[in-house]
């Protein structure tokens, strides 16, 4: 077996349709962006599934760990008032 | 074995080392339990990650491996229109590839150590692959029976506790609907042919049908440490239950077609409300398995000769990649 390096990896985003977000999909290994590009085309939009594509080195990614999820998210459970539905309007007031 | 590594030695399960651990294992079962989708950096059990790793490469190689049979008739397509579809669905099971390495990447394991356990046999991939596919009509064939079972494991794997696995294979499965119907309408159209396009279809399904329940793995009874994976919703429905599901999809769809299946016990139990069937033979997958199949050395070789023929591709593309970073710098 040979001891060559791996390609790096690249993570994968795609705009289904104009008008919606690059949603992420899966990822590819490429030596640069050029062939990132082109793999994750071949891999991923083999049916139309995509209309512009994102390929970011995966390792340019700084993600939140799973252990930071309460201090990162529970602040925003108690705050309700936050909703629009926290609040009560008369119906006279008419569609608000 | 899309999905099914009852067969081989069973993963061990330690017993949590400390409270901490203990508590932690408490949460992910919980976790499971309530139908939560685990995600690639969070806490997981030790042998959880050692399964999916095992499986998921297993089910990729497959995917790949699974090119070289129908590889094999690209050229001798009897139409254009015969031709383009092969081509496609030989480039579908190389992108199924990808996503579930892509997806087993996401556990740790990189995808070159995934690529030489292949190639040195220390994992494994569907036994049916080490079949040959000796006629036109196997391509149609394949298409039924071999993706047909595969749909049918795949659509519970799409289930699958474990988020980038499960989602690799809602999108598999997406696709490879369009592999079964393209082999039934290759079937369909042989079965109007000639006495001798009968004759073909007969023959290949007569090679096909019994490897195609050996897919599934060995019945419920031999394979004991399936019920972890089930616990862990690794997996979500037993071998046999997954069978007996395609037996009872695919016994009209024989019907329809005109031809007999190979299995003097098949039958329609009214009480059950399902088809029986006979026994497989066990000894014939094992061997099947265990390297001694009538194609198995020949469809590792094959991978190792284009892995090693496509180093230098990888070594200049990477070399490319170098001196144009290089020149930025500058």
């Amino acid at each position: 077996m040979t001891n060559e390096q791996e390609w790096p990896l690249w993570e994968v985003f795609i705009r289904s349709k104009a008008g919606l977000d690059h949603k992420h999909c899966g990822s590819v290994h490429a030596s640069d962006a050029e062939m990132a590009m082109e793999s994750a085309r071949d891999v991923y939009t083999r049916r139309s599934e995509g209309i512009s594509i994102w390929v970011v080195p995966s390792n340019a990614i700084t993600a939140s760990k799973p252990e930071d999820k309460e201090s990162l998210f529970e602040p925003a459970d108690d705050k309700i008032y936050r909703h629009p539905t926290f609040y009560d309007i008369p119906k006279g007031a008419g569609k608000m | 074995m899309y999905g099914d590594t009852s067969i081989q030695k069973p993963i061990e399960i330690a017993e949590p080392t400390s409270e901490e651990q203990a508590r932690l294992e408490e949460i992910f079962q919980q976790k499971i339990d309530d139908n939560i989708k685990i995600e690639p950096q969070e806490w997981m059990p030790a042998a959880y990650r050692k399964t999916l790793v095992r499986q998921m490469s297993q089910h990729a190689h497959s995917e790949v491996i699974g090119m070289q049979p129908e590889g094999n008739w690209i050229t001798r397509a009897p139409s254009l229109r015969r031709k383009v579809i092969l081509l496609a669905k030989i480039q579908d099971e190389g992108g199924h590839g990808l996503y579930i390495y892509s997806s087993a990447e996401t556990l740790g394991t990189s995808r070159a150590e995934m690529i030489e356990q292949l190639q040195t046999g220390k994992a494994k991939y569907s036994s049916i692959f080490n079949y040959p596919a000796l006629s036109w009509a196997d391509m149609g064939t394949i298409g039924w029976l071999v993706d047909g079972a595969a749909i049918t494991n795949q659509v519970a794997l799409s289930r699958c506790s474990y988020g980038p696995y499960s989602r690799a294979m809602i999108r598999i499965c997406k696709e490879e609907s369009f592999h079964q119907r393209q082999g039934y309408e290759l079937l369909l159209s042989l079965s109007r042919g000639t006495d001798e396009q009968k004759e073909m279809l007969q023959e290949s399904v007569n090679r096909f049908w019994w490897p195609s329940l050996m897919m599934f793995g060995p019945n419920d009874s031999d394979s004991p440490h399936s019920a972890q994976s089930m616990k862990w919703k690794i997996k979500r429905k037993s071998n046999d239950q997954l069978r007996q599901e395609f037996v009872d999809a695919t016994v009209p769809q024989a019907e329809f077609l005109g031809i007999t299946l190979p299995d003097p016990d098949l039958k329609w139990n009214e009480e059950r409300g399902h088809y029986d069937y006979g026994e497989i033979d066990w000894e014939e997958f094992g061997n099947v398995i265990n390297g001694n199949g009538p194609c198995n050395k020949q469809r590792v070789a094959n991978h190792l000769k284009a892995h090693e023929d496509g180093a230098w591709v990888r070594e200049a593309a990477a070399a490319y990649a170098e001196k144009q970073q290089n020149k930025q710098v500058a």
